[in-house]
């Protein structure tokens, strides 16, 4: 064992969780580098002092709160378990409701598109409607078939 | 015989409120300090760990034995630890971590019983303080590994599943750890009383 591997190995041998054959491995290591011996030793030091951190005890009335607590939680019936957690049936619902709304409502530039072309298309209409009405009178006056053939142009 | 932690959890899962009360009995103080040692405000230590055994409590049902109970237990005290800590953060100074105020209040801690004098009992309040800012300087998951490895004597392969790391890399982690804490405390541990 080297310098190196001592740093994984240092602390399993403090806490005494070390098999056999690693605590004596560690320990031949330790008797021959004093760099590391003294790390070790510093290490259990502080160990120790770890220990002065005193320790919080519970107040009385933890238990009691505690049961209060329990007793208020919601109990579930027999039929329970038909239910799915009412946490997710709700983002679900609302999800679908997102959902569904926003594939009924049509895109708001689709629909400007299609109000400007629909007006456009109007418009056009109403400006060529004199021309059509104009057009089916002139196709149904007889009077224009009698006109005589226009000349051939010479060459 | 005394029951197992599984089996007591198996008996609540059942509708045995008898088990819980006896879980309740071995791990509310454990619970407590570990919350305390973490967050360092002892009345958000003991809200936390109601939400903690809260939480055992609501997850009866689903409880499967897959792991040691006290794995699943302290990493329910972490991650509303480190929740706490983070949401403390944000909101400011509101809950603070740091050392009581001036004449604030001390809570009741089980200092060991030596009879210690005044003087003595500051020397050794001051020390604990230090030691607190020290761990509590402690980037969170070695503070959590320190903690749960120290105090609470977890084995490795429970801490580095709680801490979801593997064996090897916890015991880096617990190295790089102990060492800053031996470089922050070192006039402690030069100077032992």
């Amino acid at each position: 064992m080297n310098c190196e591997q001592m740093p994984t190995r240092l602390i399993g041998y403090l806490d005494g969780r070390a098999g056999e054959a690693e605590r004596r491995e560690v320990e031949a290591h330790l008797a021959q580098c004093a760099g590391c011996r003294a790390r070790a030793e510093e290490l259990g030091r502080l160990w120790v002092v770890l220990d002065e951190l005193p320790a919080l005890e519970p107040s009385l009335s933890f238990d009691a709160r505690l049961r209060q607590r329990i007793a208020a939680e919601p109990q579930r019936s027999f039929w329970a378990w038909l239910v799915p957690a009412s946490r997710a049936v709700w983002a679900t619902a609302v999800l679908a409701v997102l959902f569904i709304w926003l594939a009924s409502a049509p895109a708001p530039h689709d629909h400007v598109a299609v109000s400007e072309y629909g007006s456009e298309e109007e418009f056009r209409m109403i400006q060529d409607l004199p021309v059509l009405e104009d057009f089916e009178v002139l196709a149904n006056f007889e009077a224009l078939s009698e006109l005589p053939a226009p000349p051939e142009q010479e060459m | 015989m005394a029951r197992s932690d599984v089996q007591l959890m198996l008996g609540v899962k059942e509708g045995d409120s008898a088990s819980f009360d006896l879980l309740l009995e071995r791990y509310r103080t454990p619970v407590i300090r570990f919350l305390h040692r973490m967050v360092r405000d002892p009345a958000m230590a003991e809200d936390l760990a109601q939400e903690v055994f809260l939480r055992v409590y609501r997850a009866r049902k689903q409880y499967a034995p897959s792991a040691k109970f006290t794995t699943w237990l302290f990493r329910i005290a972490t991650n509303l630890a480190l929740n706490a800590l983070r949401n403390s953060r944000h909101r400011g100074p509101e809950v603070s971590i740091e050392d009581p105020a001036d004449g604030e209040e001390e809570t009741p801690l089980a200092v060991p019983d030596r009879a210690p004098t005044i003087e003595q009992r500051l020397v050794e309040r001051a020390r604990a303080r230090q030691i607190q800012r020290a761990i509590l300087a402690l980037p969170e998951k070695q503070r959590v590994a320190v903690l749960l490895h120290k105090y609470h004597e977890l084995d490795y392969d429970q801490i580095a599943r709680i801490l979801g790391c593997s064996e090897s890399a916890l015991k880096s982690l617990l190295f790089r750890a102990y060492e800053a804490l031996r470089v922050e405390l070192a006039p402690l541990v030069g100077q032992r009383v």
